[in-house]
Order: structure tokens, then C-alpha cells, then sequence
């Protein structure tokens, strides 16, 4: 386990990172670099979208799922990555 | 309305019928025909008719006859007179709303027998039928009424006139009107024709049928004397003559046994008193049910209250739940249940192997109870993954779509472009001193850290690199030695030979999640006494068992066996500084040990290999002679640091020597085909795995050479100094087997990406294909004549790829 948190600590430390939250399944923030209401609202908004976009991933092929989820905005990259019962959200600033 | 029926009151009375025959109702045509029993009172169903009779045989002097219309469902009483004729005084009509097609002013009607009168067998009588206003007449005609007075339509009713009813004077209502009934149906059609075959027309039908049935009953009575009769009191089984007595009506009883008696007492006069006798008992044994008389009780009992009793619970809690059932959710739903059912059926397989599961079963408890955190490992990693691409963007793209232009302006030469660099914290201080990529994933790749400075041994690290990661390394092993050497097996691709410095080999397995070696030589197992400079895997052996090479400076060429979990190792061969043979027995002479740095093993001879050894010699060896070299080539003056055969040629190979130079010779060839001088020593070489003409080395002053002959057989198209030239000197170089990318590792722990410009990977062109240049060559060195490339090209039919044309050469 220390080699997730190795992991975690390596993706907070990289260039244009800014923020790293764990989500659980049911959409509540188990650990997180941001602040608490930024947090929130990150967990609350993306844990939804990943279960639409998994939902629609697997509608098409049900032996198809959802393994990354990437949203490039204008100011950042939100990176979703969901597993079996967590969600590992990053936002990145890329051009930083 | 015609009325059928057959009564069997009394024996005394037959049976009669009353035939009504009935035109239009609202043209008040009727007709009835009665066949009346010529005495006594006959009292048919009271809603149906009503016979009066005064007992003579004369036809009665009116019958009242009640009609049912079904139709308008209006009830008319009048009386229907046995004379033929009947005035009417002028009438008007005084109810009128029961009948719809009746006109206000009734009009005088005269009723006119038709047919002939045939008194006490058939009565025809036409009457007419003035429906309401009837009643008026009856009251007249209340003499007659009285015999039948019984009877509930008689009663007299009040009159009651609508308010618009015309009023007429006596001498209008005193008119007389005279009408005629007939007997047809004007409802018959008249002009049915059919056809005559005869005459070959259609020929109208005079005869239609005038008869209109509107009602009949059959009746369910029998008379005595009929057969039927008869025959149900045989079938009965009474056949005496007293008991026919019995369905006699009670009416005519008397006088009938009267009759019988006197008849009984003529036949026989004493049997008369027995037969009485017998009759008497039987009429009180046998009872015949009456149809007609029969006496209902009923009596009405007290109800008992009802009552009823109820409680109010509280509801039951609702929720309202709603979902939609995805397609993927019935898949997984199914899939669950499959696995489910594949899980029951190991557990009825493992209940019989129950002991083995047990230490299997604490492991992934053990891994269960981790903390929660560690479930993101995946999906952890691909983050960083992505986080690294998102800031080596650039560097991705030139990975996969930069193609450097200037090329095409540069002739021959071509470039390196550098790509990522892999550095690892922890292995700094190490030099690179082995590369390998996986050959399973292209992006995968070993990287084995020690150190060539014989005074200063540490650690060593075995690390293993994704170019999608270029931050952190995949796996990390710590070694207690250096390592020196590393192999990946081709079809196992998980599985990593490493050679060490203290002479040691083992076998990582990466999907272990160990950080020690899963299989390890040790002193016991013949390991090397000397660093080991290179291992091999080989194929598997005859008994499937993994099967690897390792060659180390202590002379020796092991082949190594993991059978069972435990490595073997056979001496495959023993090199001498002689070179033809060992002198004496082993070990009396160390001192003539050659010291082996590299081999390489034929790509389809299996038995031949190379090796280079530190004496600057290559020995061509056989896996099979142990003894004894098959060959020597004196190569070069220092150490050679790689002997590779050629991918694509058979009888090539290269070599690399730390006395600058690289050549490349031919197996069967003493002397080398070419020799290159690159100024500085040489720490790799190596075969581009896309052309059989390309080749690159390293070299310690921080440079890439790439070569192709079939461009240039004389100098380098590419010389490109990577790193610093003072500070760091370059180990290793591998070419990655799919992608244009070259890996080369240098002493401080750094391995650098290069991607090769397009003129770096020309697929070979048939006059340059390495075979033309090394007959070419080879000509030349025997003097025969100098051989134009035009000439070789002479060749009427060489397929394109090089590897494809060496196997056709084989």
C-alpha cells in the first residue's frame, strides 16, 4: 500500500498537478490535496459524470467498460480514472 | 298469433285447439280457429285464452279471448263471436297510447267471417281488434262478462281520455263502419317468381303461405289411450287393469271405477270384490305426482343481526423506487450468475481436495484486509501515466509523428531525435550496464544498473521502464550486486534472467510481487566465480524446463535448467586461452583460462554460438563439444564487449571491441569483412531488427553511430553525441523491435530515447541488401574482379525485404 500512496505522492508532486482526490462509490471524498469545498464539489459533479459515461461505455458493449475518463478544459485537464470501487480524480494544469 | 296447445285435463275431456291466426296487428286482421271440446268449462292458461262453455254442443256464445303481443306488448280483451258478422257502433278511440300505428280517430270497423263456419269441430272467426277502446265495449257486454268475472282483466278500469281527444257528436259516433277482414297476409309478398324450366321464364307464384305462426307450445301430456301412452305404463311395468286407473283425473274417478267395476264384475263376478280390493291398496301405495296441484311451503325465519368488526393498522411503510434496467446490467446479472454457478461447481470438485486449498485460502484474505487506498493501484497508475503524457505532450507527439524534414536535404544522413530520458533517484550512481525490451509489450523495457569500475562494487538495480511512464520506473528490484547482464524470455515475457558481478544468476519473476529474485544460483549450484558478462535464455529443454546460458570471465559457458524450482547448471563449455583445446585436466592451469565477456547463440543453428572473451578473441562453439572450438577468430586487440549475430543473415555476425573498433564478419570467414575505427571504445553494438544492413554502437565519448551499408559501407550516416562527452560515457543500445526508437544507456544511471529519422530506417533496397554487399565484399577480398552494384542487380527476382531473401538463399 505504501506504493499507492509512492504513487499518489509522485502524481501530487508532478508538474501542473493540482489536485488529487479518492473518491469512493458512493461519491464521498476519502482523501484529497484540495480544499474541503473544492473537494466536495469535484467528488459530488465528477463521480456522476464517470457513472454516465461508464453507463453509456457499457450500453454499447456490455463487455466493454469505462477504464479512463479525460476532460480537457480551457484552464485545466480533469483526469478520472474509475475502479472497482473508487475514483481517482487529478486535475492538471498541462500548460503549466 | 297462433296458439297450439294441448290440454289433457280429464280423460272425459279430449284435447282441443285453439288457432288463432292473426293478419296485422295494426290493420286488425284476426283470425281464430277453435276446436273446442264440446263440453264441460275449459280453462286453458289464463294469459292464453279462456273458453266459456254452457255444455251444449252448440258453439260457444263467445269466447274472450286475450292476446299477447309480443310486439307492442298491448292487451286487448273483446269478445270473439262465433256469428260471422259483428257491428260495431262507430267508436273512438279512447286510450290510444299503447299502440303506436294506431290513428286518433278509430275507424269504424266491420268484421266479416271469411271462411266458412264448421260449429263444434272448427271455428273461424274473424274478428276485428279495436285495441283500446275496447274497454267501452266491454262494459257494454258486462252480461257476459260475468261468467268468466274471475278473471283479472275484466275488472272494469277507469277511462281516461288524453286531452286532445276529439270530440264527436252522437250521430258521428252512432256512424256505422263497415270493414272487411280477410285472411291474407298483406304482409306475404306477391311477387315471388321463380323459375320454370319448363317454359324457360321466371313465372310469378301465386301461392304464398298466408300463415303466420306467432306462437306454439308443444305440451308434455299424453292421453291414456294413445300408443305413448301405452307404452311408458308397459315400460312402467303396471299392465294390470286397476292400476290404468290411476293417471285417471280425480275428476271423472268415480264414475269411471263406477264403469270399471261393472265391467270387472261382467267378466268375472267373484273376482270383482279382489280386484276392488287390489285397486284400492294400489291407489294408496302408489301416488302419482300432480303436475298441477302441488301446495309450496315457506316460512320466514328470523335474520340475525349482522355485525361486523374492523380495525384500522398503521400502513406499512411505501417507498417508491424506480429504475432502468441497463443492457450491461442484465449482462452482469448473467454473468454473476454463471460465475456463481462455476464457483459451486469447484467447490463440489475441491470438497473431495480440501486440504491443499487451505494455505491458498489465507492469501487473499491476507491481501483483503489491506487498506482501503490500495484498490486505486490501477487506476493510480494510469493516472500517472496520463499526468506524464500531459506534460511530455510534446515529446509524445515527436514520438509518434515527428518525421525530421531535413532529412530529405541531407542525402544520406540522417538524425536522433531525443525523447524521454529515464532516471531513477536510487540508481543514479550506477551505470546502465544492460538493456532488453520486453518483446511482448513494445513499450516495455529492462534496464539492469552496476557498475564496469571493478575498484568501486555496490548494489546493482534491476528497473523496468514504460515509455508511457517516463518519470518512474514500472518495477523496481534492488540487488545486493551489481548486475551485469539481463535477458527476457521471448514467449514467457514475464520472466527476466539476470547475470551479477559476484557471479551469481536468478530468474525475476514479475508477476510475483516479490523484491527477491524468485530463482537464485548460489555457490553451492556452481555459480561463476567471475562477474557474469552475459546470459541468454534458450528454448525450453526436452522436458519443457526453462533453459537459460550465462558466460562470465571465469571462463565458463553454464547452461542453466530450473527444474522443479531449483536451477542446474551443466558446463556447456571451457574457455582457454589456447583456444584449440584445454590443456590437461581441469583447473591445473588457471592461469590459461580465457575469460568469456560475451556470446550469442545462432538464430537457426541451434547449437552454434559465440563467444567473445577478454583476450580480444571469438570462439565459434558448439553446444554439442565441450571441449573444443569450432573455430577462433583472433577479433580484436581488447576486450570484445558484444558479439551479435546478424537478424536477418545467417552466416553474419558483428562485434565490438573497447579497441574502437566494430566488425563484421563471416562465420565461415577468418578475416573481417569490414572494420570500423570509431574513435573512442566501443560499448555496444548492435543489429537493427528492421533491416539487415543497419547497425548501431555506442561508444565512451557519448556518441551514437548508426550504420547502413547499403548506403555508406565506410563511415557512419549518422554520428550523434547524446550526452556529455567529458562526463558520462554511453554502456548499452537497443533497438525497440517495433517502434523507430532506439534506447541507450550510459554510466550514470540515465537511458535516453532516440527516434531514428527516416533516412536511419530504410528498409533495404535490393542492390543494398546485405547479401549483395557481403558477396561484393567478399569478392573483392578474394581478387577475383570488382563486382558493380548494377551487376548484382542483375538478379532477375529478389524480393524486397532482406529477411525474406536470406531464407530463399537458405
Amino acid at each position: 500500500m505504501a506504493e499507492v500512496e509512492e504513487t499518489l505522492k509522485r502524481i501530487q508532486s508532478h508538474k501542473g498537478v493540482i489536485g488529487t482526490i479518492v473518491v469512493n462509490a458512493e461519491g464521498i471524498p476519502i482523501r484529497t490535496t484540495l480544499d474541503n469545498s473544492t473537494t466536495v464539489q469535484y467528488a459530488g459533479l465528477l463521480h456522476q459524470l464517470s457513472i454516465k459515461a461508464r453507463s453509456t461505455v457499457r450500453d454499447i458493449d456490455p463487455q466493454n467498460d469505462l477504464t479512463f475518463l479525460r476532460i480537457r478544459s480551457k484552464k485545466h485537464e480533469i483526469m478520472v480514472a474509475p475502479d472497482k470501487e473508487y475514483l481517482l480524480i487529478v486535475v492538471q494544469n498541462p500548460s503549466e | 298469433m297462433a296458439i297450439t296447445r294441448l290440454w289433457d285435463l280429464s280423460a272425459s275431456i279430449p284435447s282441443y285447439t285453439v288457432l288463432c291466426r292473426r293478419g296485422n296487428l295494426s290493420q286488425k286482421k284476426y283470425e281464430a280457429k277453435f276446436s273446442v271440446p264440446p263440453t264441460d268449462i275449459v280453462q286453458s292458461h289464463p294469459d292464453l285464452i279462456t273458453c266459456v262453455k254452457t255444455g251444449t254442443i252448440t258453439p260457444p256464445p263467445f269466447v274472450f279471448a286475450r292476446f299477447m303481443a309480443t310486439k307492442t306488448n298491448f292487451r286487448s280483451e273483446r269478445p270473439l263471436y262465433p256469428s260471422n258478422e259483428f257491428n260495431f257502433r262507430k267508436q273512438r278511440a279512447a286510450t290510444v297510447q299503447a299502440l303506436e300505428t294506431m290513428p286518433t280517430r278509430m275507424p269504424p270497423v266491420k268484421a266479416k267471417m271469411i271462411a266458412g263456419t264448421a260449429p263444434g269441430q272448427a271455428q273461424k272467426l274473424t274478428a276485428p281488434k279495436p285495441p283500446k277502446g275496447f274497454i267501452k265495449k266491454k262494459e257494454e257486454d258486462d252480461s257476459t262478462d260475468l261468467g268468466d268475472g274471475a278473471e283479472e282483466w275484466s275488472q272494469p278500469k277507469a277511462l281516461t281520455k288524453p286531452p286532445d281527444q276529439l270530440q264527436l257528436t252522437e250521430a258521428e259516433l252512432k256512424e256505422e263502419f263497415t270493414r272487411i277482414l280477410t285472411a291474407n297476409n298483406p304482409h306475404a309478398p306477391q311477387n315471388i317468381v321463380r323459375y320454370s324450366f319448363k317454359e324457360r321464364t321466371y313465372k310469378p307464384i301465386s301461392a304464398v303461405d298466408q300463415l303466420a305462426v306467432h306462437f306454439s307450445l308443444d305440451g308434455n301430456m299424453l292421453h291414456k289411450d294413445s300408443d305413448e301412452a301405452r307404452r311408458q305404463q308397459a315400460r312402467i311395468g303396471v299392465v294390470e287393469n286397476s292400476t290404468r286407473k290411476e293417471p285417471a283425473a280425480p275428476e271423472a274417478s268415480e264414475k269411471n271405477e263406477g264403469e270399471e267395476a261393472r265391467a270387472d264384475s261382467s267378466a268375472a263376478g267373484e273376482e270383482g270384490a279382489g280386484g276392488e280390493e287390489m285397486t284400492t291398496r294400489s291407489k294408496k301405495e302408489r301416488k302419482l305426482t300432480n303436475q298441477f296441484n302441488y301446495s309450496e311451503r315457506a316460512s320466514q325465519t328470523f335474520n340475525n343481526p349482522l355485525r361486523e368488526r374492523a380495525s384500522q393498522t398503521e400502513p406499512p411503510p411505501r417507498a417508491t423506487f424506480s429504475s432502468t434496467a441497463n443492457q450491461w446490467e442484465i449482462y452482469d446479472a448473467y454473468i454473476q450468475e454463471l460465475q456463481k454457478q462455476e464457483k459451486l461447481k469447484e467447490k463440489q470438485k475441491t470438497s473431495i481436495t480440501k486440504k491443499d486449498d487451505d494455505p491458498r485460502r489465507k492469501l487473499p484474505s491476507a491481501d483483503s484486509q489491506s487498506d482501503d487506498i490500495g484498490k486505486v493501484s490501477k487506476s493510480s497508475k494510469i493516472v500517472e501515466r496520463m499526468v506524464n503524457q500531459n506534460t511530455f505532450d510534446d515529446v509524445t507527439q515527436d514520438f509518434k509523428y515527428f518525421e525530421d524534414v531535413s532529412d530529405e536535404f541531407r542525402d544520406q544522413e540522417g538524425t536522433l531525435l531525443p525523447l524521454w530520458k529515464f532516471q531513477y533517484d536510487k540508481a543514479k550512481r550506477l551505470a546502465v550496464t544492460a538493456l532488453c525490451w520486453n518483446p511482448k509489450y513494445p513499450d516495455l523495457f529492462a534496464v539492469g544498473h552496476g557498475s564496469y569500475d571493478f575498484t568501486n562494487q555496490h548494489h546493482g538495480m534491476l528497473l523496468l521502464y514504460s515509455l508511457k511512464n517516463p518519470s518512474f520506473p514500472e518495477y523496481i528490484f534492488n540487488t545486493e550486486s551489481g548486475i551485469m547482464c539481463l535477458d527476457i524470455h521471448r514467449e514467457h515475457p514475464y520472466l527476466l534472467a539476470v547475470g551479477f558481478y559476484d557471479g551469481n544468476v536468478a530468474i525475476y519473476n514479475l508477476k510475483t510481487a516479490t523484491t527477491h529474485p524468485n530463482f537464485m544460483s548460489s555457490a553451492k549450484s556452481g555459480k561463476h566465480t567471475n562477474p557474469v558478462w552475459q546470459v541468454k535464455w534458450q528454448k525450453d529443454d526436452m522436458d519443457k524446463n526453462l533453459n537459460l546460458f550465462s558466460v562470465s570471465s571465469d571462463g565458463r559457458v553454464v547452461s542453466w535448467t530450473l527444474v522443479k524450482n531449483e536451477l542446474f547448471h551443466t558446463d556447456v563449455i571451457r574457455l582457454s586461452l589456447e583456444g584449440s583445446a584445454p590443456e590437461g585436466p581441469e583447473g591445473a592451469q588457471p592461469h590459461a583460462t580465457g575469460c568469456g565477456t560475451s556470446f550469442d547463440f545462432h538464430r537457426q543453428i541451434d547449437y552454434l554460438f559465440l563467444v567473445g572473451t577478454e583476450e580480444g578473441k571469438i570462439h565459434k562453439c558448439s553446444k554439442a563439444y565441450s571441449s573444443q572450438f569450432l573455430d577462433t577468430f583472433d577479433a580484436h586487440n581488447m576486450t570484445v564487449d558484444a558479439v551479435r549475430w546478424n537478424p536477418f543473415h545467417p552466416k553474419v555476425f558483428i562485434s565490438c571491441s573497447s579497441d574502437w573498433s566494430v566488425k563484421i564478419w563471416e562465420h565461415n570467414v577468418k578475416t573481417p569483412m569490414f572494420v570500423f575505427d570509431l574513435n573512442a571504445a566501443v560499448g555496444d553494438v548492435a543489429w537493427a531488427p528492421y533491416s539487415s544492413t543497419i547497425f548501431a554502437a555506442v561508444t565512451t565519448d557519448g556518441k551514437v553511430h548508426v550504420f547502413d551499408l547499403s548506403v555508406n559501407k565506410y563511415e557512419a550516416i549518422c554520428q550523434q553525441a547524446v550526452v556529455s562527452k567529458k562526463k558520462m560515457k554511453l554502456t548499452h543500445i537497443e533497438f525497440n523491435p517495433l517502434h523507430p526508437v532506439l534506447i541507450v544507456g550510459d554510466d550514470r544511471g540515465h537511458v535516453i530515447s532516440l527516434k531514428l529519422s527516416p533516412n536511419l530506417r530504410k528498409l533495404p533496397k535490393i542492390n543494398g541488401s546485405f547479401c549483395s554487399i557481403f558477396r561484393h565484399v567478399t569478392r573483392e577480398r578474394l581478387c577475383v574482379r570488382h563486382l558493380s552494384g548494377t551487376q548484382c542487380g542483375a538478379r532477375p527476382f529478389i524480393p524486397r525485404t532482406a529477411g525474406v531473401w536470406m531464407r530463399g538463399v537458405m
